[in-house]
């Protein structure tokens, strides 16, 4: 299991050809207080950089993008009754989606756990 | 771009946590450590104080100066009572309107606030009259809330008598200020002027109180929202009219049917006929917010206006939204459509405020 990072604050955590993802702890807190999420539809697939639900705080919208080629397999709908999840653990409860890795060798273009945190600092 | 500047309250909102961002050309806090939900809530359960020094404050003085006034504006100032405050807006030739505004009567002179993005502007417009236009280097202080006046007549005993919409000057703390109460959150609560090199000391004084949080402009923002008040830029600008934007209250009967103003035209016209569209409050069904620029179309599909401002609202717990909708439409009740990132979703035209005012009348 291996967990990739995007320059847009969102993780994805790897085993073999499925993965799950979400936003990071940093983009969580940027945002604010989260009150509204939009999430696709299971089934539906995506293209690497498509835009695949949206994060609203109080203070503003913020789109959530497909970190490479995908499909959704699950969405946790959890978030669009408790948004507020979001901020209390993105990293863990508060995955948005489960999804399968059209082109695994895509995942060579993401960032590792050092060079997201070098990052945000 | 200029350097953005700094209010005399800077340090103090990075020592309390203030995140600082560039808004209208001053380096304000957009919210503090306790986040824009819980500083809107504080400042409606409680008191919040806000830094609006990046406003502009004028003194104007001549003769006939609230005459003189009166050629830019469409409200009455000569019947304005010393020690009052009215709201009123600077309108164009085509009765659009340049600013909203805060006009009071300070006995010699008029005091006059206005906003920050349009101060530079302003000043050179009130300029062109025959007046003394000085602008103070004051710095410019709001108590907002239910625990507003305790927490303020504390220190100033007059504050407490003080009414709605009134004004005086007064000494707090030993420093000469001026204190007027009213403000953009929709509760009761003042504005405080204060000389710029007292105003840290002031603020802390104040802030020692245990009901009073410091607010961002991330709360001024969804507090202004919910007690549907006009954001100029947003909800009113120098294409929409005073008729369109539910501000006719604003005009006195007089100047609205003697005109004199600019753009009386326009404004005549329309409070003789309707105007063809109207600022409405916006209530979307279900959490998804409806930001300015989203469309709103009618049950049938057809584009009847925007959003000019919108969001969450911490109070009703909901998304609020204000925008212009066709008149016919503008209705309490209206069923309508939001166009949100291309799906319709369901909302219905409300009265304004989404949260009632608490004023001290």
């Amino acid at each position: 299991m291996t967990t990739y990072y995007t320059e847009e604050h969102e993780w994805i955590e790897v085993e073999g050809d499925t993965a799950t993802l979400g936003i990071t702890k940093h983009a969580a807190e940027a945002l604010g207080e989260v009150v509204f999420v939009e999430l696709q539809e299971v089934g539906e697939t995506f293209d690497k950089d498509d835009e695949i639900g949206v994060v609203e705080s109080v203070k503003a919208a913020s789109e959530i993008y497909a970190p490479v080629a995908l499909e959704i397999v699950e969405a946790n709908g959890a978030l669009e009754d408790e948004p507020g999840m979001v901020n209390e653990d993105p990293e863990g409860n508060a995955w948005f989606y489960k999804v399968k890795i059209s082109d695994p060798s895509e995942l060579e273009n993401l960032l590792d756990i050092n060079a997201y945190k070098a990052l945000i600092d | 771009m200029s350097e953005p500047r700094k209010t005399p309250l800077y340090d103090l909102h990075v020592a309390l946590g203030g995140k600082m961002v560039d808004f209208a050309g001053w380096l304000m806090p957009v919210n503090y450590p306790a986040g824009v939900a819980a500083e809107h809530k504080h400042c409606r359960e409680k008191a919040a104080l806000f830094d609006v020094s990046h406003m502009g404050q004028v003194e104007l003085r001549g003769e006939n100066v609230a005459g003189k006034l009166e050629t830019l504006c469409p409200s009455s100032f000569q019947t304005l009572p010393e020690g009052k405050a009215r709201y009123t807006f600077f309108t164009n030739a085509q009765g659009g309107i340049m600013d909203d505004l805060i006009v009071a009567n300070a006995g010699d002179h008029l005091f006059v606030v206005v906003n920050a993005s349009m101060r530079d502007q302003d000043i050179a417009h009130m300029r062109r009259l025959d007046l003394e236009v000085t602008e103070l280097s004051r710095a410019l202080i709001a108590v907002q809330g239910p625990a507003a006046e305790a927490i303020v007549a504390a220190h100033v005993p007059e504050a407490a008598g003080l009414k709605f919409m009134e004004t005086t000057t007064a000494t707090l703390a030993g420093v000469g200020i001026r204190i007027s109460r009213l403000g953009y959150t929709g509760e009761d609560g003042y504005e405080i002027s204060i000389p710029e090199d007292k105003a840290t000391e002031i603020t802390k004084l104040l802030l020692e109180h245990p009901d009073l949080e410091p607010a961002g402009l991330g709360a001024r923002d969804s507090l202004r929202l919910e007690a549907g008040l006009c954001l100029y830029g947003n909800d009113i600008d120098n294409e929409t009219s005073p008729v369109e934007a539910n501000l006719t209250w604003a005009m006195q009967k007089k100047r609205r049917e003697e005109g004199g103003f600019p753009g009386a035209a326009r404004i005549q016209r329309e409070l003789a006929e309707g105007p063809s569209r109207l600022l409405v409050g916006i209530r979307p069904e279900g959490r998804a917010p409806a930001r300015r620029g989203v469309e709103v179309a009618d049950m049938d599909g057809n584009i009847i206006g925007a959003v000019t401002s919108g969001g969450f609202g911490p109070t009703v717990e909901g998304p609020v939204s204000m925008g212009y909708v066709s008149a016919a439409h503008s209705a309490e009740g209206t069923q309508v459509q939001l166009i949100i990132r291309g799906k319709p979703r369901p909302a219905t035209i409300i009265k304004l405020p989404f949260v009632a005012h608490h004023y001290k009348r």
